[in-house]
């Protein structure tokens, strides 16, 4: 059944308070969660205070400076900085989004930074997406043609039919939209999550793709696709600006339209 | 862990059930038909001059009435159903429990539908 209190060893604790130099005058508090599995003590959030005239403007910046300058012991994932590679993604002021996207002065008062929701942890902000990436590589996410390549060119597609795979092709895969998912988090053993299902649907609509059938046959399960309720926080938090619940909704009329 | 499959093996788990579609259609459907029933029933309900147990009978006992009555009751008990089951699989994660629940929303589902039924088609053939 549904547990509605944390074990023990889960209760995120407070924890430590890194003072700004004292001639710091532009002051902002960033309370960022600390966890290390493998030191057997209880999660905590540390909080850091950053002389924001000394920081670049978005959160990525700011975690970046506490690393160097602040406390190295802090462990998060970044890579590009400028919102492609999607490693940064974390659950910042609430709701998840990438920390190299997401300027400070959006948000009003402390910075609350934690990592993506109910995901293992690895450390601090890094959490294991191992489940993640697997349902992705499930749905195939290649193309699957039994006609051969043309041998003097590439396979051809219309404008139109490439025009269908805007707002799908651009997922950088960085999970913000999986892990704000309720339905994803009770059953993520077995639903496949809207990042995984965006995908799928970007192969069923390819005009190049012979396989639509069979990933539709795939993806047509209780828990796989019809996990999703039309929640929407997917839509809501997927710093790319896409629309996975569409993706999902198109998927699902599909399965109706060929029945009928 | 004790689990040695891989990150792949647990993901594609059982595979499709390849089923699931006609599920969510017929729930669709069942609310669809739902809409108009539901308010034809609440605006009736109201508009009965006096809601006293000859009046009730008497109302329940003309054909469209009573065809109106089977089909709401028919259509909610389905749709609970449809609809109950869903959030069992959502919440109880337990693989006997769920299945327990299930089967026993199913069975009460069931049992009010016919109740229901059986009641309305008493008064309407005067039984």
């Amino acid at each position: 059944m549904a547990e509605f209190t944390l074990p023990a060893n889960s209760v995120v604790k407070q924890g430590k308070t890194f003072k700004a130099d004292s001639g710091a005058k532009n002051i902002k508090r960033f309370i960022v969660y600390r966890y290390d599995p493998d030191s057997g003590d209880n999660p905590r959030t540390d909080t850091y205070e950053v002389d924001m005239d000394k920081c670049g403007p978005m959160v990525l910046d700011a975690l970046l400076k506490i690393k160097g300058e602040m406390d190295a012991s802090l462990s998060l994932r970044r890579s590009c900085r400028e919102g492609i590679c999607g490693s940064c993604s974390m659950n910042i002021d609430g709701e998840n989004t990438l920390a190299c996207t997401k300027a400070i002065d959006e948000i009003k008062g402390d910075v609350k930074v934690y990592p993506l929701p109910h995901q293992p942890i690895v450390k601090d902000l890094v959490s294991d997406l191992t489940n993640f990436y697997a349902q992705y590589a499930s749905v195939e996410p290649w193309m699957k043609a039994d006609s051969a390549t043309p041998p003097d060119r590439e396979r051809l597609q219309s404008k139109a039919d490439r025009a269908k795979l805007d707002g799908l092709y651009e997922c950088i895969l960085c999970a913000c939209c999986s892990t704000s998912c309720p339905s994803y988090w009770w059953n993520s053993d077995r639903y496949l999550g809207p990042a995984a299902l965006l995908n799928a649907y970007r192969w069923i609509v390819d005009s190049r793709d012979e396989a639509s059938g069979e990933r539709l046959d795939e993806l047509e399960d209780p828990f796989k696709l019809y996990r999703c309720h039309t929640i929407m926080n997917c839509t809501t938090v997927c710093p790319k600006g896409l629309n996975p619940a569409k993706a999902i909704a198109e998927t699902k009329k599909l399965l109706v339209q060929r029945r009928m | 862990m004790n689990d040695l499959r891989t990150p792949l093996a647990r993901a594609k788990g059982l595979g499709s059930a390849k089923e699931g579609v006609g599920h969510w259609w017929s729930q669709r459907l069942s609310s669809l038909l739902m809409m108009p029933l539901v308010l034809w029933f609440g605006f009736s309900l109201a508009s009965l001059p006096q809601a006293s147990h000859a009046a009730l009978v008497e109302w329940i006992s003309s054909p469209s009435v009573t065809v109106a009555l089977v089909l709401l009751i028919l259509t909610v008990f389905y749709h609970a159903q449809q609809g109950l089951q869903v959030v069992i699989e959502d919440y109880v994660a337990t693989r006997w429990q769920r299945t327990a629940a299930i089967i026993a929303v199913s069975f009460l589902c069931l049992l009010l539908a016919v109740i229901g039924v059986i009641a309305v088609l008493r008064i309407a053939l005067g039984g």
